[in-house]
């Protein structure tokens, strides 16, 4: 077996994230539709957790001992799929089929089709209910995996989002770590003009969790509330890591327009631009 | 004889508690069998197997949505996950997450709903589940069952349980007569001919299938022989018994507490529709809701006791 090394050189795991957003900019020209803002922003994120954080085997999807990686928010597919791609679970050349008749890729993620892949989601808001269902059966069986689980900030407009975390605070579920990825855009607009999710923080806490707060581009941020999330044993953990939609494209940023359209060749071409320069700045840090 | 003298049921238990009976039996050996509950827990009957097994029971308050969800999540690891509610509330509320959460992650959950049709009586319209067969019956991967009794009621739980991937368990809040026997056979895709006929085929599920029994005694009197068949399993159909008695009878009747519309008697006109063409009656409620009476009360007003489905049978052979 084996077991997937971690990679600890935060300019390693920059570089990754860069590599995964050319990748998502790449599949989303070809795909010619898909969410992008989000797919970009949370690559930090998911460079950290795949090639740092997460116990898991590209080469055994399926082995018991892995830790559950949960994304209730599965319109972010394309950096879902770049990020496995990139960590081996399946050829890279895949990923020029997502949303194409017969692809393992299909628009929103679907269990059992791609390995790597736990749940289906699409539908807003299921997926922390059943990320809280994995950690109820580790704690009972005091297995040593832990559950993570990635949501948007716009299902927690979703009363079952509530009911979960209700749930899992029930259970003192010390081996469940949720992000939360905090960008305040969602279709229609702001989130706090949408419909206020704010004081965020203090409504978890009152809810019985552990909150930590944290710039989810900030990659040693991210490794280190996960840490610290693992230290916390009678009660669940969020992470709320504030992300810039679109980051680090500057015509993307900030901008709900990108929420859930794919860019043209031109603009593609632009952010790829954008996107090599930022690596040749990585490339130059110490 | 598959089953006993209809006129000497062996008992009268309502089949929610055969589900509940079985559960907490095969949990003795089953260790991967959990149960969860959405704060009604005794009326679904899942207190036998809370009591037995509390570390694999979890009660997740009035919340139905999460209910199917933390089981799929559950399920996801390996386990065999039940959720047992009221068919109102589940699949009535958590239709999307039943959709998603189990049937497109194909976990191993299987939905327990009691309380189903028109037999809970004084609770009224808004407790009687006449919809759900419609709810469920559509979705990709699910097995739909509704057992006739208490008897059944357990073989189609060890079924379900014994069967890989999600199930629908259709029951009843009111005490049936126990007809079946421990020898007459359920199996997921067969249906049982309880009666033999020429003259009209009675298709029935759930408390139905009595009340066409000692239907089919009544018409008998009156020179007509009526065929007896139980859908305990409504998905899968079982194609062969049901072209079998078309082409035998002529005339098939279906009878459910459910809506005329989406229910079994629809998956029988689909299949015959479309493999031979029968005629065919479709009894049930009529596009209404139901309203708070007795089980024998409404059964009455809704012509789905043995009397009203004898009268409508009679009505449409004409």
């Amino acid at each position: 077996m084996a077991l997937f090394k971690k990679i600890t050189s935060i300019k390693k795991l920059k570089l990754i994230a860069n590599t995964i957003r050319q990748d998502v900019v790449k599949m989303l020209l070809e795909a010619g539709s898909g969410h992008t803002a989000a797919s970009l922003s949370l690559a930090d994120i998911f460079a950290a957790l795949y090639f740092n954080i997460l116990y898991h085997d590209p080469e055994n999807p399926n082995w018991e001992g892995r830790d559950r990686f949960i994304v209730s928010n599965g319109h972010i597919a394309p950096v879902i799929y770049a990020t496995l791609a990139n960590a081996g679970y399946f050829p890279k050349e895949e990923l020029s089929t997502l949303r194409k008749l017969g692809s393992r890729l299909q628009g929103h993620p679907h269990r059992g089709t791609l390995p790597g892949i736990e749940n289906s989601s699409g539908p807003l808001g299921q997926g922390l209910s059943q990320a809280v269902g994995m950690a109820i059966v580790a704690k009972t069986e005091k297995k040593k995996w832990r559950v993570y689980c990635l949501i948007s900030d716009g299902e927690l407009q979703e009363g079952q989002t509530w009911e979960a975390i209700m749930l899992a605070n029930k259970h003192r579920l010390g081996n469940l770590t949720v992000i939360v990825d905090r960008n305040n855009i969602q279709i229609d607009g702001y989130t706090e003009e949408v419909m206020p999710l704010e004081p965020l923080a203090e409504k978890f806490r009152a809810f019985g969790w552990n909150v930590i707060d944290i710039d989810g581009h900030n990659i040693k941020k991210i490794i280190d509330a996960c840490e610290e999330s693992k230290a916390v044993f009678e009660r669940p953990t969020v992470i709320i890591a504030h992300t810039v939609p679109g980051k680090p494209i500057s015509f993307m940023e900030f901008l709900s327009e990108w929420h859930g359209k794919s860019p043209g060749k031109e603009q593609a071409e632009n952010a790829l631009a954008e996107l090599e320069r930022e690596r040749k700045l990585i490339m130059e840090e110490d | 004889m598959i089953i006993s003298d209809i006129t000497k049921p062996s008992d009268f238990k309502p089949t929610r508690e055969g589900v509940g009976i079985a559960l907490a039996e095969l949990g003795e050996k089953n260790k991967d069998l959990w149960v969860l509950c959405a704060d009604v827990t005794e009326s679904t009957r899942m207190h036998h197997f809370a009591e037995k097994f509390p570390k694999r029971f979890v009660e997740v308050g009035v919340a139905e949505q999460n209910l199917a969800g933390t089981a799929a999540g559950i399920a996801a690891t390996g386990k065999t996950a039940v959720i047992s509610a009221y068919a109102v509330f589940s699949p009535g509320r958590n239709w999307d997450q039943i959709r998603v959460s189990i049937c497109y992650n194909n976990v191993d959950v299987k939905i327990h709903a009691s309380h189903s049709g028109l037999n809970v009586g004084p609770d009224g319209a808004s407790h009687q589940a006449l919809e759900d067969i419609a709810l469920v019956r559509s979705l990709p991967n699910m097995v739909v069952l509704s057992p006739c009794d208490y008897l059944q009621a357990k073989k189609a739980t060890y079924a379900a349980i014994a069967h890989k991937g999600p199930v629908y368990i259709r029951t009843a809040r009111e005490k049936s007569a126990v007809f079946t026997t421990e020898e007459t056979p359920f199996e997921i895709g067969k249906a049982n001919v309880y009666r033999d006929g020429d003259d009209v085929a009675i298709m029935a599920h759930g408390l139905m299938v009595y009340e066409s029994l000692l239907a089919a005694e009544k018409l008998k009197a009156e020179g007509i022989s009526a065929a007896v068949i139980d859908i305990a399993s409504i998905k899968p159909l079982d194609r062969d018994t049901i072209i079998k008695y078309a082409k035998k009878t002529g005339f098939v009747f279906t009878v459910e507490e459910h809506q005329v519309y989406g229910g079994m008697g629809s998956a029988v006109a689909e299949l015959l529709s479309q493999n031979y063409p029968t005629k065919m009656y479709i009894h049930g409620v009529y596009d209404t809701f139901g309203e708070s009476g007795s089980m024998k009360e409404l059964f009455r007003k809704y012509e789905l006791d043995a009397d009203g489905i004898a009268k409508k049978i009679k009505s449409v052979l004409k």
